[in-house]
């Protein structure tokens, strides 16, 4: 069973909701994802989303954006990404999910990439620019290797297609919020909260819907768990922390700000 | 070889739709509308007459005979999108776009823009359907592209400059993508150039061959040659489709900077490899690690990592031959056209010109090369001063 699975069957067991925090690696440096990491784990966050750097994040807002240009100017390379994640693996046996685009799989052959990322330590994988009807030879190179493909679903997806989606999601399927961007949001919409009860009905419990972009406080997280989310996602908060926080305090906001949201979900 | 509509939206391999899930509902009705638009006999007379009466086709093929002189060789013939409202072939484009779009029901119309000229006539078909038209423009762009961007203004777009990334033309492409997400109901995309997730290029290509149509129609004889620049695609697809399964040779330009040696280029075709950006799959520059490149050309409007997925097609299959120009060779071009002809190119156009230039010398001179000058150079004269200030020793060429 994979590491995703499991922490979600433990999770079901002990009627929690899972809290994924994402990160991005390199920003702003190696040894303050490391300190994140170790915030992140301390604070009970269940699932980490290391984002890898692209050049052209089409579906980040500017807080995103922003960390993820720091990094390729700090020189994060695939290889320092591993090597991070290896690192990560001798602490811990968190699951990892790395979030990142098309081209930086493509670039290596889907197989070889995953292959990879495996060894490293990661168990399911998030791109954003990954259609369901480009994604055969992806699913197909994941399923050999045993790796999670983690699929978005939008507000605006319609049931059929939704179905088909599910069909080659594992691990958990990602529920988009909003019409948008990553980044903070104010406020939670109605058709949000519609969007995910029809995504629970489509999923028949087979697999776990989890809510983000956007999501960001406590009251985002307690209104996702209320309304039936198996997982909250939040990201561009912690990019925020990050951003205004020294590097020798990352690990102790970043673990006070994930207990306060995990909290939430027990 | 034919080509028509793209199955499963691919040219071969290249193409297809790599979108966030949030676009997938709007693309889906994006096909639909076209696929059915597109064999509307009103929808065709009604874009045919405004082709006419407002854009000004049918745009001249002109026998540069000065040209032709100067060099000795093959016969150069010019297909004068130059004439065109706006001053280049992207209102073929934007004006087909917008009436779909109007016919779609939306009235916000966001597009992309590199040296302004997608921009502006974006701005002109909206002005005149009437529709409400934002720009996207990169930053850098907005600096080098000056008189554009209050022609835009002018025209009632709204122009954002672009800061993210490396703030041209692909930032601008991000950011109208991350509008398009935000405002998936209300707005119209109204890409610029034969890329993106099908079915753009598909709709780009159709509504760009009447260059190549009236090419065929004008031409006594299917000329030996056929030559466009290649920025994304447009005005080279728009001219090549229609001369596909003639015996022409048909060749396309990169934007070649300063040598496609350096990595300060613009010829993904060239000197690129397969990857995924911007909705398709096709030739790129990248790094190692699948990171876009940062590119370089003389001309904004060629100054792009990718290129449509239908070029992508074309060169595999070996039906077109790509080649790459550099920033020195489109200057000498720039100014040998103004001098012998009186027509100030695009910089963009020139780099098809010094190619022509190029080879019609070893050409018989019952040969004919046609060279698709897909826009007039007034938007560029600054960047040229600035270059021959700079260069001195280009002055003494001509
Ligand atoms: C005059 C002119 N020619 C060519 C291009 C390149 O675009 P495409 O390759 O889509 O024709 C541009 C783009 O701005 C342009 O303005």
């Amino acid at each position: 069973m994979s590491r995703i699975k499991e922490k979600f069957n433990q999770l079901k067991s002990k009627k929690e909701t899972a809290l994924i925090s994402y990160i991005m690696t390199g920003y702003p440096s190696e040894k303050a994802t490391l300190s994140a990491v170790r915030g992140l784990i301390q604070g009970g966050a269940d699932i980490i989303e290391l984002g890898f750097p692209f050049s052209d994040p089409i579906a980040d807002g500017p807080t995103i954006q922003m960390a993820s240009t720091e990094s390729l100017n700090n020189g994060t390379k695939i290889d320092n990404f591993f090597s991070i994640v290896k690192k990560i693996r001798k602490e811990s046996n968190i699951p990892l999910v790395l979030m990142t685009y098309t081209n930086i799989l493509y670039n290596q052959t889907y197989l070889k990439f995953i292959s990879r990322a495996k060894q490293a330590g990661i168990d399911g994988l998030i791109l954003p620019d990954m259609s369901i009807e480009e994604s055969n030879e992806y699913v197909k190179a994941a399923k050999k290797i045993g790796m999670d493909t983690i699929f978005l679903v939008s507000p605006n997806t319609e049931k059929d297609r939704l179905e088909q989606i599910i069909k080659s999601t594992s691990g958990f399927l990602y529920m988009v919020a909003v019409f948008g961007t990553t980044g903070v949001q104010t406020k939670i919409h109605k058709y949000t909260l519609d969007a995910l009860k029809n995504t629970k009905i489509a999923a028949k419990g087979k697999i776990p819907v989890g809510v983000g972009f956007g999501v960001s406080t406590e009251k985002d997280v307690q209104k996702y768990v209320s309304s039936g989310a198996d997982a909250v996602i939040v990201g561009s908060a912690n990019i925020k922390i990050i951003e205004n926080t020294p590097a020798n305090k990352i690990q102790t906001r970043i673990a006070i700000f994930t207990k306060k949201l995990k909290n939430k979900t027990r | 070889m034919k080509i028509g509509i793209p199955k499963n939206g691919r040219f071969g391999e290249f193409g297809g739709k790599y979108i966030p899930e949030t676009l997938a509902p709007a693309i889906e009705e994006l096909e639909k509308n076209y696929l059915k638009i597109r064999n509307d006999k009103n929808f065709k007379k009604e874009l045919g007459r405004l082709l006419i009466d407002y854009a000004g086709r049918p745009t001249p093929i002109y026998f540069a005979r000065n040209l032709t002189k100067t060099i000795g060789g093959a016969k150069i013939y010019l297909k004068r999108e130059d004439l065109l409202h706006g001053g280049a072939h992207k209102i073929n484009n934007t004006l087909g776009q917008a009436l779909l779009a109007k016919r779609m029901g939306k009235k916000r119309i966001i597009a992309e823009t590199g040296a302004g000229q997608h921009g502006v006539a974006t701005a002109m078909a909206c002005a005149s359907l009437g529709l409400k038209a934002e720009i996207y423009m990169g930053y850098v762009d907005t600096l080098r592209q000056k008189q554009n961007v209050f022609r835009m203004e002018l025209l009632g777009a709204k122009v954002h400059a672009v800061k993210s990334g490396s703030m041209t033309l692909k930032d601008a492409i991000n950011e109208a993508m991350r509008d398009w997400i935000t405002n998936v109901d209300s707005t119209y995309y109204l890409l610029g150039s034969a890329v993106g997730p099908h079915p753009y290029p598909l709709m780009v290509r159709d509504f760009q061959k009447v260059i190549g149509i009236e090419i065929k129609k004008q031409m006594k004889k299917i000329p030996s040659v056929v030559i466009a620049c290649v920025g994304g695609g447009s005005n080279a697809i728009g001219t090549f489709y229609p001369l596909i399964d003639t015996n022409a040779k048909i060749i396309g330009i990169e934007a070649g900077g300063k040598g496609v040696k350096t990595k300060l280029h613009s010829a993904p075709l060239t000197a690129g490899k397969k990857g995924v950006l911007h909705g398709m799959m096709t030739y790129l520059m990248q790094d190692e690690d699948g990171q876009i490149s940062e590119t370089h050309s003389i001309s904004a409007g060629l100054d792009y990592p990718g290129v449509g997925p239908e070029h992508a097609y074309l060169k595999d299959k070996n039906r077109v031959e790509y080649k790459a120009v550099t920033d020195d060779e489109a200057i000498n071009a720039f100014l040998i056209l103004t001098r012998t002809e009186g027509i100030i190119p695009a910089l963009e156009s020139a780099h098809a010109i010094a190619h022509a230039i190029k080879i019609s010398k070893k050409m018989k001179k019952t040969e004919s090369i046609v060279v698709t000058l897909s826009g007039r150079g007034d938007k560029d004269i600054d960047i040229v001063k600035e270059y021959l200030a700079k260069n001195v020793k280009n002055k003494r060429k001509v």
